[in-house]
């Protein structure tokens, strides 16, 4: 146990040295961009002295290494800066917007993990039948096309022919649980599509790369029907696998949600994000870039942890 | 052992076929065998790899493996059809009445579960026993094969215990349900000769106390005298002959099981005289990490000579090699070719000094590019060491393989997977030649092979040390190789020498305690050989 939790630390320190090579590249991707925040705000009406007395109160003067501690600093305390386009905290901005997109991949999460988990596991155990191929061929399918063109479908079908679902997902902060979840259901399901995919293949190529092995056979040998040796004796040790490209995918659900969000008017971090790259509001795609990242450490982090719990052999050393 | 207490045979195997696919193709792997097994008897399969024995042991419990099929002929387990049974009929049968002993247990065990929790499975889902009465049975049955801490070994994971041990308790899972029926599958192959010693005892007990019937698979001559009533030989899944033990082993009646029999009288041509040493290792130590694994090592290999470096798994022969190779740089202590020292890392050695020293490895399998045409592998270190252009280095692949007895327009272009076991071995033996070495490595190059392939092995490598002057470090954990080959001895245990000299001194008495052990593990050709061979109370456990 103490050896988890030491694990856990040191990969939440190299996860901080991670955050922290990325903030770099994320600060230094942005100052290359044409133009500054003070030509953006003053647009039409810069003179140059207006842009230099403006350039000096946004700190813009400074050189940039100095700039990026301040940043990074700020950062340390919470603070992201202001926002350029509306003067509002990024931090509140941030707030908001971050729960709606973790409420929309937490429910994509909740549809598509334990499908694709089943049909993983259905496909291994009938292997090379027409099930199997159906499967495959379906998830293939659904994978291949983009997923603007697959929101657009459903919304075609499900929200303009059928009319069940709004096309528009309209949530507020006032918005009522089930509402929300109404409402966020067509993009949910259109992020959901994208991701079993993935996960179904790879817990079918993970158990079935046991199948082939001793203790498989010598648990049919010992009269294990194939539901109990793909089930009960496969899987626990194809956990690591798995839980590495689950969340690989929950982390997607979260930074990969900009198209859908924006083909929803979803009010989530995506949106946000395309908003305000369009905006030039670079304190905001700094902030938003950051936070994505950071999901995406944080949850590899998890699946490390995870799959050690589930190896005996590392957790019950000799 | 071996009376009748039923006049009905518990298994009866007739006319048996099992064909295997190879691409479009079914081919037979089994053709046509009978077998009869009554109440209580043990029955040894005998035969080498290919012969069809495990085939023919899985299908006494009617299964077959992936890609394969039944062909023919029927088995009957106590009046009930196999071949054509429903799945559920089969799979009731399994654990129940017909249990299964795997060859190698640590592959066998499930890595995710604790022993006991895979010794109960079956009985508890049976319905033979409840969940606390299993595990208190699994105790008694650890205790019968003399595992260590029965009350405890249970509950622990399979890496948590050792290869011998594993052996054990998988034997003791095959008792779960006391089955009528057990088919072991090899259970020794895998183990050391010490820790064989004691599984052989362990499940000979155990099989005569509960009265199971059992079908023993092995290549191994003394083991299957030891544990079997009657011996069926198998050559290319057919029956070259049967009889009870004891007249199979004083009068074997066809060609084939004689050569069998013959097969490890094979003895290198001793060497006059002793040569000045080649390579000398001068008290070196190393170690993996923190944990030491070579002690203070000082072996002479003398030129011209083969030098058997024998020991158990984890005895620090496969790391003394790597030693020498300057794959594992030692801690202290160094390393003398021709008497000049060699740097401790291969990286700072001379491409000359590297080309003195060659290996052969014992999987054939994996050392072999499988992606590389057998022309390109052993042209690789002709064209390094030696820099020659492409047409000499052509006609020295052709030397080569004319050498190691393989015809040269018939191999060069083929891939090794096209070639057998002992063919992959002879391409591992030109490769090393290429280099034109005087000293080289053999690493348990014939553990893998069959005996008759192995005595070839043997023979060539013997041919080839006397036409070049080679010396040979022989690492093995086989006694009768190292009596056949050796003409030095260097006895390994825990990283240290313990016993070294010309074969006779080390393997004729007084022997070093060590020694002895070893030596006097080694199954014979004797019935009552385990009978009187009690096994060593001070052995290494597992």
């Amino acid at each position: 146990m103490r050896d988890i939790v030491q694990l856990v630390i040191r990969r939440l320190l190299l996860g901080l040295l991670t955050v922290l090579a990325v903030s770099l590249v994320i600060f230094g991707a942005v100052s290359m961009l044409p133009g500054d925040a003070a030509q953006e705000i003053l647009g039409q009406a810069a003179t140059p002295e207006s842009l230099a007395a403006l350039r000096l109160q946004l700190g813009l003067d400074q050189p940039a290494w100095l700039r990026y501690l301040h940043w990074l600093g700020g950062m340390v305390q919470g603070d992201f800066g202001t926002s350029i386009a509306n003067g509002q905290q990024v931090s509140s901005l941030i707030g908001e917007r971050l729960a709606n997109t973790l409420f929309l991949a937490g429910l994509a999460a909740i549809i598509a993990v334990p499908v694709a988990l089943v049909l993983g596991i259905l496909a291994a155990l009938y292997r090379n039948t027409l099930f199997d191929r159906a499967i495959s061929a379906l998830t293939l399918t659904a994978i291949s096309f983009p997923e603007f063109f697959v929101a657009y479908i459903l919304i075609l079908f499900l929200s303009v022919n059928l009319g069940i679902f709004p096309s528009i997902s309209n949530i507020s902060p006032g918005t009522e649980f089930w509402e929300r979840v109404y409402r966020s259901l067509l993009p949910a399901a259109a992020l959901s599509l994208a991701v079993i995919a993935h996960i179904m293949r790879m817990t079918r190529a993970a158990l079935v790369n046991l199948l082939g092995l001793p203790y498989i056979e010598m648990a049919r040998l010992k009269g294990a029907t194939p539901r109990r040796a793909v089930v009960v004796h496969a899987l626990p040790n194809a956990v690591a696998p798995i839980v590495t490209v689950v969340a690989l995918n929950l982390a997607y659900l979260i930074t990969g949600v900009v198209i859908v969000e924006t083909v929803f008017v979803y009010p989530g971090i995506g949106k946000l994000l395309v908003d305000s790259v369009s905006k030039r509001d670079l304190p905001v795609v700094q902030a938003v870039c950051l936070v994505t990242s950071l999901a995406y450490i944080l949850l590899n982090l998890l699946a490390d942890v995870v799959a050690i719990i589930s190896d005996p052999r590392l957790m019950h050393p000799r | 052992m071996g009376d009748t207490r039923d006049d009905k045979p518990l298994l009866e195997i007739r006319g048996l076929k099992v064909e295997g696919r190879t691409g479009e193709e079914w081919r037979p792997i089994i053709k046509g065998v009978d077998l009869t097994l009554r109440r209580g008897e043990v029955l040894g399969l005998i035969g080498e790899s290919g012969a069809g024995k495990s085939t023919l042991g899985l299908a006494a419990m009617g299964f077959r493996r992936d890609g394969c099929r039944f062909a023919g002929g029927t088995v009957h387990f106590d009046g009930i059809e196999l071949t054509h049974a429903s799945h559920q009929v089969r799979r009731g049968l399994r654990s129940s009445r017909i249990a299964y002993v795997a060859q190698s247990a640590a592959a066998s065990f499930n890595p995710a579960y604790r022993l006991m929790t895979q010794h109960t499975e079956f009985p508890v889902l049976r319905g033979v026993m409840s969940r606390a009465e299993a595990e208190a049975d699994a105790v008694e049955l650890y205790r019968r094969m003399q595992l260590p801490n029965p009350e405890e070994i249970g509950f622990r994971y399979p890496h948590q215990v050792s290869g011998g041990q594993l052996q054990r308790a998988m034997t003791a899972m095959a008792m779960g349900c006391r089955p009528e029926l057990i088919i072991f599958d090899e259970p020794t192959t895998a183990l050391d000769v010490t820790t064989q010693l004691e599984v052989l005892s362990a499940i000979r007990d155990a099989v005569q106390s509960f009265g199971t019937a059992a079908i023993y698979v092995t290549h191994d001559l003394a083991v299957v005298a030891q544990m079997a009533d009657r011996i069926m030989v198998l050559l290319k899944g057919e029956t070259v002959e049967e009889a009870p033990t004891r007249d199979m082993l004083a009068a074997p009646r066809e060609d084939y099981t004689k050569s069998l029999w013959a097969v490890r009288s094979f003895r290198a041509p001793e060497k006059t005289g002793a040569g000045a040493p080649l390579v000398e290792v001068r008290q070196v130590s190393a170690a993996y990490g923190t944990t030491p694994v070579l002690r203070n090592i000082t072996v002479p290999f003398r030129e011209g000579r083969t030098t058997a470096v024998v020991g158990e798994s984890g005895s620090g022969k496969s790391t003394l090699a790597r030693a020498i190779m300057g794959l594992l740089p030692p801690v202290s202590g160094h390393v003398r070719l021709s008497g000049k020292e060699l740097p401790r890392r291969y990286q700072d050695r001379s491409r000359e000094e590297l080309r003195q020293t060659q290996v052969i490895y014992q999987m054939a399998d994996t050392a072999l590019n499988p992606r590389q045409k057998i022309g390109e592998i052993i042209g690789r270190p002709i064209e390094f060491y030696l820099g020659a252009d492409r047409r000499t280095r052509d006609a020295k692949v052709r030397g080569l393989l004319e050498d190691i007895e393989l015809d040269p327009a018939e191999y060069i272009d083929r891939y090794p997977s096209e070639l057998s076991g002992g063919q992959k071995q002879r391409i591992g033996i030109a490769r090393a030649l290429a280099a034109e070495p005087r000293f080289i490595i053999c690493d348990e190059v014939t553990s893998a092979l069959d005996q008759l392939v192995a005595e070839g092995i043997l023979k060539l490598l013997t041919r080839l040390q006397a036409e070049r002057n080679l010396t040979y470090m022989f690492i093995t954990h086989d006694i009768a190789t190292v009596r056949a080959i050796a003409d030095d001895v260097v006895v390994m245990r825990n990283g240290e020498v313990v016993a070294a000299g010309t074969k006779e001194q080390v393997l004729s008495p007084p022997f070093h305690p060590y020694t002895e052990l070893l030596l006097d593990s080694v199954p014979e050709m004797d019935p009552d050989w385990l009978t009187r061979r009690r096994p060593p109370a001070t052995g290494p456990a597992g």
